[in-house]
């Protein structure tokens, strides 16, 4: 018992400290790759702390829901990074649910998030809800698809489970089934970060937002609750990409020696990772908003493929 | 004890105060209630056994766990629509309404615990008598009519295929009563259980409203007065869904894979277009009964996946599946008693069903808003709700599926699965669109800007089923074992020891390894995280002020409700991207006099192809009536001429009867 609140508390702790550094990373990169000098990997926590110490400014036309929103987004975003293996096998909070668990809480957060969109009375606002919650109807079944690959293979939802089965044969990642899995994760993670080709995190024309459109009216404290969300959701999904397909490096205990080891493997996966998403940002252009269920469409017949291939080979 | 609370239900009608009705109706339905627990928690059967004059016709009841669990769903949501409609009728036509609402709710008791087939249908028939009288109850509208005669057209088709699947099971059992009839079902050949199934999963299905038999469903539920909406959406088209079970695994046991393969398509079929029909409507009563479509859709999922379970052998993991389907089918009858009661409570407000007219009424009706809110967040199955739960039952029942077949058809399980995420995802972003279009932002219309809150008595009503959703919600794990008595007399085996972990605060599927959740965990987990904003706030933000402020207009005027998102518009991207199925066309014409880009008055129309209606309804209506006009020729309306054929008829039936 004692255990346990010890790793949910350091699980949480390094997943608020590192969520900000993964987004600045990218931001960084990603400056990098088009020859600009980009602000700095720390920027975004120079961001948060600015903005949380705001007074803000709440539209006339908002109704509780506003204030909300911004919280159900924080908390569900942090539940979730409680209930996937981080650095060691074991999910701190892995009982109170697995991997179905973590895409509905997902879900409720945006659920809350896009109806605080709706709630500012503002077209944008309504436009980057309806957007929104369409792109991720059409990311749900790629997703669903990959996840019951993964599942499948372990023969279990439970995320510390499939750690854990991965973690017996760590060349499985080559196995066709699970390349393509991975693959459509991918995709996903990109649609579900708001990330080029799907959405463009950087912005500033309303009528091409998505994610932006919903938080236009926020500022101050709330905006601070909400872009920390985001950024630990990043984390969270990245966090599973590289943890349930690349498994190496996760401590079997939580005992300091072993931990600090695999905490620097794991922010070493995730600075390839960042770097991946980095690549495909920056050569690709943004596509049209009906361009994006063609690309759901390609990544949900990956999941498709993953799974048959899973069952052939 | 069944008989009694059902004749407590029966017999106020003679009282015509609205009080009066409502009131009895809902302590009939706390008495039918508490028969119904007290069932479940001895697990031991009651029968009730009565002759009557007719022939064939006996008053038998069986209050068994299946038909006690139905009942227990029939009393929950009665006893909160009974009150609620203190509050919703309006005094005028209260009696004749409250007649046929008790009617209503006797014949669902009736349906639920009849063990004769001839009393069964029977008590069928006085449902969807009474429903066809509650559907055409604001007769003075058109549409009404019109939804009412096709409900009423529908279910009589539905009866009929009831009738004929009873008579082949009667004759291979040589009785009415339910107790041979599993019997039979073994002696039946295979052609023949077949032909029984199809001819069961027809009727039951035309009620439970599955695609395609669900046309009646979105027609005549919207025009349906709230309450009476709340009952035939919760309770009514629930009786296919017993229908079905009572069939497939009492009747006709031991079942063939294909039925449950069936079930499973049918399941997922009408889930997916449920929602998608859903997601086009704008008339906030309609969109919730497409939602019924998809609901029964998922229960579906339950039941094919559990019939499939059961034919390979893993009776196990088909009580895990009954259970999911099960669940789920007392969740959304409560859930989705609880929206249309809301939906209810507007139109009862602000005089319409129209979302494009609403808006804004978080502050004029916040209860409302609030029970709303909760229901919709149930329906769209996120945690911590009572949906979430029964659908993480559903996808844990079908990732189990895979592993109980080597074939190739063990690709079917994940591929609903992730065609039930869909549906899910779907079903969330229709909901923003119902809650955020009706009760947020700014009011459309002068009615929605001068509606007021609901009375003392419908609040009353909704927040029983809200209380409900969260109950069942938390606390799944509690009421788990009440299904250990019907699982255990359908299939032989019990799961709820399987399914309870942690003291019994963690949902388990199955084993601890196949995956666990705990709702209330969850919940814990998110109150507890509120520490970190709380603490942050503390030390950093607690000078900070808050202001209230115009939103960002683009530099124009202030912004009004006509620069607000409509319904029509938050489902335009998915209208574009499933054009194949809506076929949408679109009309628009513009006023000028100056330049086309200063418009002075816009009209724009915009609808969508019904394609079951227009490709499967439609040919076959025409063929009928075709076939109507041929036997007109013999209908001359001569006296002499209908007595002619009354004579031959009787010669025909003579010697057919004659016949050794």
């Amino acid at each position: 018992m004692k255990q346990l609140a010890v790793a949910s508390l350091l699980q949480l702790a390094v997943l608020l400290a590192v969520a900000p550094l993964a987004s600045g990373i990218i931001r960084t990169l990603k400056a990098r790759m088009q020859t600009r000098r980009g602000p700095g990997i720390l920027q975004p926590y120079r961001d948060l702390f600015k903005l949380w110490r705001k007074n803000m400014v709440v539209p006339d036309s908002a109704s509780w829901i506003f204030s909300v929103a911004p919280h159900v987004v924080f908390l569900t975003a942090a539940a979730v990074g409680l209930m996937i293996p981080m650095i060691a096998w074991e999910a701190p909070l892995g009982l109170f649910g697995g991997v179905l668990a973590i895409i509905y809480l997902l879900g409720l957060g945006r659920f809350f998030l896009a109806l605080a969109g709706l709630d500012t009375g503002t077209a944008f606002g309504g436009m980057g809800s309806s957007r929104e919650m369409t792109i991720s109807a059409l990311a749900e079944p790629a997703m669903m698809l990959a996840v019951f690959t993964v599942a499948i293979a372990a023969g279990s939802t439970s995320l510390t489970e499939v750690a854990r089965s991965a973690a017996g044969q760590s060349w499985r990642f080559l196995a066709p089934s699970q390349i393509l899995a991975f693959s459509a994760l991918f995709i996903v993670l990109i649609a579900e970060t708001g990330r080029i080709p799907v959405d463009n995190p950087a912005t500033h024309l309303e009528l091409t937002m998505i994610h932006e459109a919903m938080i236009l009216e926020y500022s101050g404290r709330y905006l601070a609750l909400i872009e920390w969300g985001a950024s630990i959701k990043q984390l969270v999904l990245m966090t599973l990409l590289v943890n349930v397909f690349f498994p190496f490096g996760l401590s079997a205990s939580w005992r300091a020696p072993a931990l600090v080891i695999a905490l620097g493997v794991y922010l070493v996966k995730l600075l390839a990772l960042c770097a991946l998403i980095v690549l495909v940002e920056t050569t690709n252009a943004k596509l049209r908003l009906f361009r994006v269920p063609e690309l759901l469409a390609v990544a949900f017949i990956l999941g498709a493929l993953a799974l048959i291939s899973s069952f052939l080979f | 004890m069944v008989g009694g609370a059902a004749g407590l239900i029966a017999w106020r009608r003679a009282e015509w105060a609205r009080g009066l009705s409502f009131g009895l109706a809902a302590l009939g339905a706390v008495l039918g209630g508490a028969a119904s627990v007290l069932t479940l928690l001895a697990g031991a059967n009651i029968s009730w056994d009565l002759a009557s004059g007719v022939p064939f016709l006996r008053y038998s009841f069986t209050l068994d766990p299946l038909a006690a669990f139905f009942n227990l769903a029939l009393a929950l949501v009665a006893l909160a629509i009974s009150v609620y409609s203190q509050g919703y009728v309006k005094r005028e036509g209260a009696g004749v309404l409250g007649c046929l609402y008790n009617l209503l709710l006797l014949a669902l008791a009736v349906v639920f615990t009849a063990s004769n087939a001839f009393f069964f249908l029977v008590a069928w028939e006085v449902m969807a008598l009474t429903a066809y009288g509650l559907v055409s109850f604001e007769h003075h509208h058109e549409s009404t009519r019109d939804a009412g005669i096709l409900f009423f057209i529908l279910s009589h088709a539905g009866t009929a295929c009831l009738m004929a699947g009873f008579l082949l099971l009667v004759q291979a059992a040589g009785g009415y009563d339910f107790a041979a009839f599993g019997e039979a079902g073994r002696t039946l050949s295979p052609a023949l259980r077949d032909a029984v199934f199809l001819l069961f999963l027809a009727g039951f299905g035309v009620k439970a409203g599955v695609i395609p038999l669900h046309v009646w469903l979105p027609a005549a539920h919207p025009v349906a007065p709230s309450n009476v909406s709340a009952l035939m959406s919760g309770i009514m088209i629930k009786t296919g869904i017993y229908g079905l079970i009572r069939v497939t695994f009492e009747f006709l046991t031991p079942p063939e894979p294909w039925w449950g393969g069936l079930i499973l398509v049918v399941g997922i079929v009408s889930a997916l277009l449920g929602v998608l029909y859903a997601l086009m409507e704008h008339d906030l009563k309609r969109l919730l009964a497409y939602h019924s479509i998809e609901n029964i859709g998922i229960i579906l999922l339950g039941l094919g996946s559990a019939l499939l379970f059961q034919a390979s052998g893993h009776d196990r993991l088909a009580a895990l599946a009954l259970v999911a389907g099960l669940y789920h089918t007392l969740n959304h009858a409560i859930f989705k008693a609880l929206l249309f009661l809301g939906a209810g409570a507007v139109l009862h407000s602000t005089g319409t069903r129209n979302m494009e007219e609403m808006g804004g009424l978080i502050r004029r009706m916040p209860a409302t808003a609030f029970y709303f809110l909760i229901g919709s967040i149930a329906i769209s199955g996120l945690p911590p709700l009572n949906g979430f739960v029964s659908e993480w039952l559903t996808y844990q029942a079908l990732l189990a599926g895979y592993g109980t077949t080597q074939s190739l058809s063990r690709l079917m399980f994940p591929i609903a699965g992730s065609l039930l995420a869909l549906t899910a995802a779907l079903a969330a972003a229709c909901f923003v669109k119902a809650f955020g279009i009706s009760f947020l932002a700014l009011p459309r219309s002068e009615q929605a800007a001068q509606a007021h809150e609901a009375s003392i008595s419908m609040r009353a009503g909704m927040f029983v089923l809200a209380a409900a959703c969260v109950l069942l919600g938390l606390g799944a794990t509690w009421f788990l074992p009440a299904f250990d008595p019907i699982t255990g007399s359908l299939l032989g085996s019990t799961v709820s020891s399987d399914l309870r972990a942690g003291a019994g605060f963690v949902l388990v599927a199955g084993s601890a390894r196949a995956g666990t959740v705990s709702p209330l965990g969850i919940s814990g987990l998110l109150v507890a995280l509120l520490a970190v904003p709380a603490l942050l706030w503390l030390l950093w933000a607690r000078r900070t002020k808050r202001s209230r402020g115009p939103v960002w207009d683009c530099g124009l005027q202030r912004v009004t409700a006509a620069n607000e998102y409509t319904a029509t518009a938050f489902s335009k991207p998915i209208r574009m991207i499933f054009a194949a199925l809506y076929r949408p066309t679109r009309e628009i014409e513009a006023e000028f006099e100056v330049s086309p880009y200063f418009p002075k008055a816009i009209r724009f129309e915009s609808e969508i192809e019904r394609a079951f209606e227009k490709r499967l309804y439609d040919p076959f209506e025409e063929w009928i009536l075709a076939l109507a006009g041929r036997f007109r020729a013999i209908q001359a309306g001569s006296i002499h001429a209908y007595l002619a054929y009354i004579f031959v008829t009787l010669i025909l039936l003579l010697i057919f009867g004659a016949r050794p």
